[in-house]
């Protein structure tokens, strides 16, 4: 490896380790608070920071996603449901704590077990990088003709996968609405929690 | 609230076309760098969900009315299947983008056909995630100063 080289990948190791640290920091900070309003705003910085991992481990299109969803638009979700509770979480019980701390340790030793297995990143025999992503690689150009591989598989080879997914959000969408909204679509009437209290206004959203 | 928070009313209404055309640049743009319909309808979203942060929901509900999200909600999935029926029409598999430019001999076809399949994911992703936040944000008539 070149010199230069190798100061690129010392500098992508440290990048990685800080941006690691930093989502443990984060993670622990969101366990330790009470405060659900600080929770809500550390769950987007979270998903920023996973953004920003996705973004050094050169999967673009995945860090967009996560960075308009979990950092955007989720939070501004959470914190929309946030104003309809309250603002600061009960305390646990903590006579159950002794298993909840038994089950943690039993299944993160279980799954630090597993990444021994894991092929090393970037790994061109790894499972991903071989079979049908390497055929999709090779394929897209001659087949399809798109730049991006990732829009190839997700609109053309996986249309109707994409399909099955976009029928996913709409029921989501319905479902909020039946859940949430007020009245259904032949005039009903406003759905209320509590009667008329400090609240002023009328919650009727269509 | 009307009349406090004036710099981020400002910067909001300087950062709305940027955001929104920020959108459509990766809605179109999807096929040949990252992005695509389902991260473009979200930054649509987004940009009529800071929009309601500070102007009130009042007001952007009468920028993009309930009912007009409902039915780009319907069309948005009926585009992406409607791309599906009209290739099985044009004698091709459903969602086989070939049979919309059959004689093409650098695959416009599947151009033509992601570009409207990522159209319609786009509408329907836009306007879901609107409609959840209207039906969130629409219970708590106003974010009292204190809240935050």
């Amino acid at each position: 490896m070149t010199p230069t080289g190798e100061i690129a990948a010392l500098f992508g190791r440290v990048i990685d380790l800080s941006l690691l640290t930093m989502l443990v920091l984060v993670a622990y900070q969101m366990l330790r608070s009470r405060h659900l309003f600080a929770i809500v705003m550390m769950s987007g910085i979270y998903s920023l920071l996973s953004a920003a991992l996705f973004v050094s481990l050169d999967a673009v299109d995945v860090a967009f996603t996560e960075a308009a969803v979990g950092a955007g638009v989720s939070t501004v979700l959470m914190l929309g449901a946030m104003l309809l509770t309250v603002r600061r979480e009960s305390p646990a019980r903590s006579g159950r704590a002794a298993i909840g701390v038994a089950v943690v340790t039993l299944v993160g030793s279980a799954l630090i077990y597993a990444t021994i297995d894991m092929p090393a990143f970037g790994d061109a025999a790894a499972p991903a990088n071989s079979y049908i992503g390497a055929a999709y690689m090779e394929r897209t150009a001659a087949e399809i003709a798109v730049p991006n591989v990732v829009t190839a598989v997700l609109a053309s080879y996986r249309g109707f996968d994409t399909l099955g997914e976009t029928m996913v959000i709409f029921t989501a969408g319905l479902g909020v609405m039946l859940l949430l909204g007020a009245g259904a679509p032949r005039g009903g009437r406003a759905v209320k929690d509590r009667p008329a209290d400090d609240r002023g206004g009328e919650d009727q959203p269509s | 609230m009307r009349d406090e928070h004036l710099i981020l009313r400002v910067v909001i209404k300087l950062m709305f076309a940027p955001i929104l055309l920020f959108a459509l640049y990766v809605q179109f743009h999807g096929d040949y760098g990252a992005g695509g319909g389902f991260q473009a309808g979200v930054i649509f979203a987004v940009a009529f969900i800071l929009h309601a942060l500070v102007m009130g929901l009042e007001e952007t509900r009468r920028v993009l009315p309930i009912g007009a999200l409902r039915m780009m909600m319907v069309v948005g999935f009926l585009f992406y299947a409607g791309t599906g029926a009209a290739t099985m029409l044009l004698g091709g598999n459903l969602l086989g983008y070939d049979a919309i430019a059959p004689h093409s001999t650098h695959h416009e076809g599947q151009h033509y056909g992601i570009l409207l399949v990522e159209f319609g994911v786009g509408m329907a992703v836009a306007s879901t995630m609107l409609m959840i936040f209207y039906h969130f944000a629409g219970r708590e008539p106003e974010i009292r100063d204190e809240d935050w």
